[in-house]
């Protein structure tokens, strides 16, 4: 059996950036992020899958990042919620999600953006059923959801528009 | 009244830092030379502990600091009554899960593995699962204070002779209730980071509701000067009730970084969350309640019996809580209440959103369902016809103030088609209808005494920037925008010129804690006294440049004018600028206490309140009557709210009340289980896990439709109530009642699952009593009532003699 290194080094590309990290090779992609990037929009609320406070997106889709291993993200466009506004201006998600009360607590916001992002990427127009569907992975405890859904409505409106 | 701000919808003002992931909880921070902690807890839920053998696990390389309980011979706990708790346990556990060792590391890793060495010698006790086991076996007790044997609170109150009243009544109602405990589940892990800042002194930074109670157990625990420790709340990711409590963790980090001179980040795993608990107590319970046959109470005999795990906590409180809003909304001309609260070896239970009262109000509700279908009324008549007065007195001596229960009641039937639905939707659907009420915060203070509950300091200098200071703290609630809000109308400014600095103990004055919905009330008034220092200054300046009075000088939209010519006008900023030359530096502060309750007999304290809000609701439901399984598709709320201060957020926390509410009647439930003997027999958390604790997902939760009542009330800021709280409460009752609607089953117990539907179902088609819910009560050695006449009986508020007082009927 060859011995496990106590720190590997590698370039992982968040957010557009190639950012060169050193960590212990055990470490979740959530862990770097937060630990070693000094990324900690990314939130966690279980590390154990169930929650969903840790998504981010890889390759383009929600993942949750306490449950993959950094090693595994070399090579992968991984996209946080540090990447999400476009300059000194919001993405209309999050500025829906702070005008219309998507965001409580702000605890599960990150996870819910990024799963939101990439509902809106695929599907430009979903339906509330759609919504519901999208973020059944993503546990809330302060909004009963409804504003979560609302703010996801108005920012798909927005980004409509925009697209016009 | 006409409002720049107040009352309109806008983005909160922390909402921008929220939604790009800038805001910091606890966790987020990491400081230079940063080391981690981690607990070693029981495997026991209760034994003595014989030794604890460190050695092993502090000689493990990367190992710093090992504690035990021998660090912390200082007990601590919320309540001055309950100071019951050590940050490890020295001698006993009373809980799977109570903390016995901490150890602090270069990295969580090394920390745990170095737990895996610290070797703990217990002897195991007889363990007490229930409040029945508790009073059967008062030997060993898990604490040596409290009433007697395993009984930790029992108390007794009559206001006006009940059996009397119950006796000359045309019905008695006998019904006995059970309401499993549950947790709050905030989605943020409680996390602390502690560290010696630059002068020597002790700073935590640190997830909790209250910074205010935790920087007093800290001095006092640590046996430093409060005045050497500084305690910031960091934004809560959610709290509900469960960071009221100070936490083991947050002792043992603080004590680590006193001894290291390092900083000490600690962040409970989810597991552990489930530990820390503090949540909704299991209460058994019981009604005797009288009417007339026209549906008017009579009287009411209330005993409930609480659970409340291994410790004190908020139990006190939580106990009177089991009892004291009951006759808050409906009117009740006798009322007795016994409550009993025992320990068991449990995560101790304190409190939870709407501590203590969501339990009896799921009875009272679904025991008035009960009496209306007898009477052949309709429920909502029933409620309508007694809902009590505004300005008026409770027989337990509340003062009830503005009262928007009514019209709660009468949108709530509009708005979800009451009328045509009750008894007439058709087999498997259904409709139910609950009312609430809850507190615009506690009258006193958990600790006595007789200073400011809420403080607020503002700086305005010729900038035009205005500093607000306050010690409550954001849960999500949205304190800081209300803060904002509230300064931003009384100066007639954008609430984007005002900075808010709150929940640290070093820079903000004192405001008591984000609990018992006290924030809005407390705070705002605090907020608008200091506001109203700081505008009698403006005025006076500018009065002088515009030539006119100051009490004809007006603020509004960043503008300070005459009243009588709107063009005679300047800025807001020239207007401070103007002050600022006239008195110097320009600051004031404001503070807030309650009015005095006209209660006077002992335990008077709890339950007065400035103003309480009201909810009524209505839940729809299909029941399948061959799975048991309960949908919602739809509920209605409607909330008196006195105020919306801003309607996007009042909107959200009835929503999101609801939606706890719904988890609760649905799923929600913190319960315990028996390892088989070969395991070691010990009582543990059956679902400690985000996964096998169900919440409801996106996909579970129905539509709410919500109307905010606004009828504004003289004790609060602007008029505003509270909303945090109170709508979460008629959820429960109301799905009960429109299961009963749905399928003619009455499910007393909380949660309503199918397979107690399912279970009342097969009883009902057996020609048996329909109904799933507690069989018995047990014999509880409650103590002779402290007997009070109620305001119509001649009384005054104190404590009388019972056959005095019958003789003067
Ligand atoms: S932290 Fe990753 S799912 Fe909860
Ligand atoms: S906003 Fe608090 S958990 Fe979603």
């Amino acid at each position: 059996m060859s011995a496990v290194p106590d720190r590997v080094h590698m370039t992982l590309r968040v957010n557009g950036e190639d950012l060169p990290v050193s960590f212990a090779p055990y470490k979740t992609l959530l862990e770097v992020l937060r630990e070693d990037l000094n990324l900690t929009g990314t939130k966690h609320g279980c590390e154990l899958g169930e929650c969903g406070a840790c998504a981010v997106l890889v390759d383009g889709e929600p993942l949750l990042s306490c449950l993959e291993l950094a090693v595994e993200c070399e090579g992968r466009e991984i996209q946080t919620v540090e990447g999400l506004a476009r300059g000194n201006e919001l993405h209309p998600l999050q500025a829906a999600f702070a005008d219309v009360g998507g965001s409580q607590c702000g605890y599960c916001t990150s996870g819910m953006l990024m799963t939101a992002k990439a509902l809106l990427e695929r599907e430009p127009a979903p339906s509330r059923e759609r919504i519901k569907e999208a973020i059944a992975g993503n546990l809330c405890r302060c909004t009963g959801y409804q504003q979560i859904w609302e703010s996801i409505e108005q920012a798909a409106r927005v980004m409509r528009e925009e697209r016009e | 009244m006409k409002f720049d701000t107040i009352g309109k919808p806008r983005r909160r003002v922390d909402g921008r830092a929220k939604a790009t992931g800038q805001l910091r909880f606890a966790d987020d921070l990491a400081l230079p030379r940063m080391l981690h902690c981690k607990l070693l807890r029981s495997p026991h839920p209760h034994a003595q502990i014989e030794s604890i053998d460190v050695s092993r696990a502090e000689k493990h390389p990367g190992v710093h600091l090992v504690l035990t309980g021998e660090q912390f011979p200082i007990p601590y706990g919320i309540m001055p009554v309950a100071q019951d708790e050590h940050a490890l346990a020295r001698e006993r556990v009373r809980f799977v899960g109570d903390p016995v060792a901490a150890v602090v590391a270069t990295d969580e890793q090394t920390a745990g593995a170095a737990l895996g060495l610290i070797e703990v010698k217990y002897r195991p006790l007889a363990t007490i699962a229930s409040p029945e086991e508790a009073l059967a076996t008062p030997e060993p007790r898990i604490h040596d204070y409290g009433e007697q044997g395993n009984i930790h609170r029992n108390q007794s109150y009559e206001f006006g002779d009940v059996d009397q009243a119950l006796a000359k009544s045309d019905h008695v109602f006998e019904d006995l209730f059970f309401y499993e405990g549950n947790t709050h589940l905030a989605m943020e892990q409680q996390a602390s980071l502690a560290s010696i800042e630059g002068d020597g002194k002790l700073l935590i930074q640190t997830s909790t509701q209250n910074p205010h109670y935790l920087h007093r157990q800290l001095a006092r625990v640590l046996q430093m000067p409060a005045a050497h420790i500084r305690v910031i709340a960091t934004p809560n990711g959610g709290g509900f009730g469960g960071k009221c409590d100070p936490g083991n963790h947050e002792f043992v980090v603080c004590k680590a970084a006193l001894i290291l001179g390092r900083p000490v980040k600690i962040c409970l795993n989810r597991e552990e969350v489930f530990y820390q608990h503090r949540g909704r107590h299991p209460v058994l319970m019981k009604f005797r309640t009288g009417v007339t046959k026209d549906g008017r109470l009579t009287a009411m005999h209330l005993q409930t019996l609480l659970d409340g795990g291994a410790y004190g906590s908020h139990g006190p409180a939580s106990t009177f809580y089991t009892g004291v809003l009951t006759p808050v909304t409906y009117e009740l001309p006798r009322f007795k209440f016994e409550a009993c609260r025992t320990f068991t070896n449990k995560p101790a239970c304190g409190p939870k959103r709407g501590h203590g009262t969501p339990q009896p109000r799921f009875g009272q509700e679904v025991q008035l369902d009960k009496i209306a279908e007898k009477l052949g009324l309709d429920p909502a008549e029933l409620r309508l016809n007694m809902v009590t007065k505004a300005d008026s007195l409770t027989a337990s001596w509340l003062h009830i103030g503005s009262t928007g229960l009514a019209e709660c009641i009468r949108k709530v039937v509009e708005m979800s088609g009451w009328k045509d639905k009750h008894r007439k939707l058709p087999p498997g659907r259904g409709v139910g209808l609950a009312c609430s009420t809850y507190m615009c915060g506690a009258g006193v203070s958990i600790y006595w005494n007789k200073l400011p509950h809420s403080g607020v300091q503002l700086l305005l200098d010729r900038s035009g920037q205005v500093t607000v200071y306050c010690g409550a703290t954001e849960l999500g609630q949205g304190s800081d925008d209300v803060l904002a809000a509230l300064i931003a109308e009384a100066l007639g400014i954008d609430p984007s010129f005002i900075r808010c600095v709150t929940g640290d103990t070093a820079t903000t004055p004192i405001d008591l804690g984000s609990y018992s919905s006290r924030v809005t009330i407390m705070m705002g008034n605090a907020a608008l006294q200091a506001a109203g220092r700081v505008r009698e200054q403006l005025a006076a300046a500018a009065a002088e440049q515009l030539d006119t009075l100051p009490e004809r000088v007006r603020f509004s939209q960043g503008r300070v004018y005459a009243a009588e010519d709107p063009n005679k006008a300047m800025s807001f900023v020239e207007a401070v600028a103007l002050a600022e030359g006239k008195f110097g530096t320009l600051g004031a502060v404001g503070s807030y206490s309650p009015p005095k309750a006209p209660g006077r007999y002992k335990g008077a304290g709890v339950g007065p309140s400035p103003a309480y809000s009201f909810s009524a609701c209505v839940v729809e439901t299909e029941v399948d009557p061959a799975t048991g399984w309960i949908t919602v598709p739809k509920i209605w709320i409607a909330h008196d709210i006195g105020q919306a201060i801003n309607p996007v957020l009042a909107r959200g926390q009835v929503i999101g009340g609801v939606y706890m509410g719904l988890g609760e009647a649905l799923m929600e439930e913190q319960v315990f289980r028996r390892l088989p003997a070969k395991l070691s027999g010990a009582l543990v958390h059956r679902t400690p896990s985000l996964l096998e604790y169900k919440s409801l997902t996106s996909l579970d939760m129905p539509e709410v439709e919500v109307a905010l009542i606004e009828d504004p009330d003289p004790n609060c800021p602007y008029g505003a109530k509270e909303v945090g709280q109170g709508p979460l409460l008629p959820v429960m009752p109301a799905l009960a009642n429109a299961v009963f609607d749905a399928v003619g089953v009455r499910i007393d117990e909380v949660p309503i699952t199918p397979d107690k539907v399912l279970h009342a179902l097969e009883k009902k088609a057996k020609g048996e009593a329909p109904r799933v819910g507690p069989e018995s009560f047990p014999a509880v050695p409650y103590p002779a009532p402290i007997f009070v006449l109620p305001p119509w009986e001649d009384g005054d508020g104190n404590e009388v003699k019972k056959n005095d007082a019958s003789a003067v009927v």
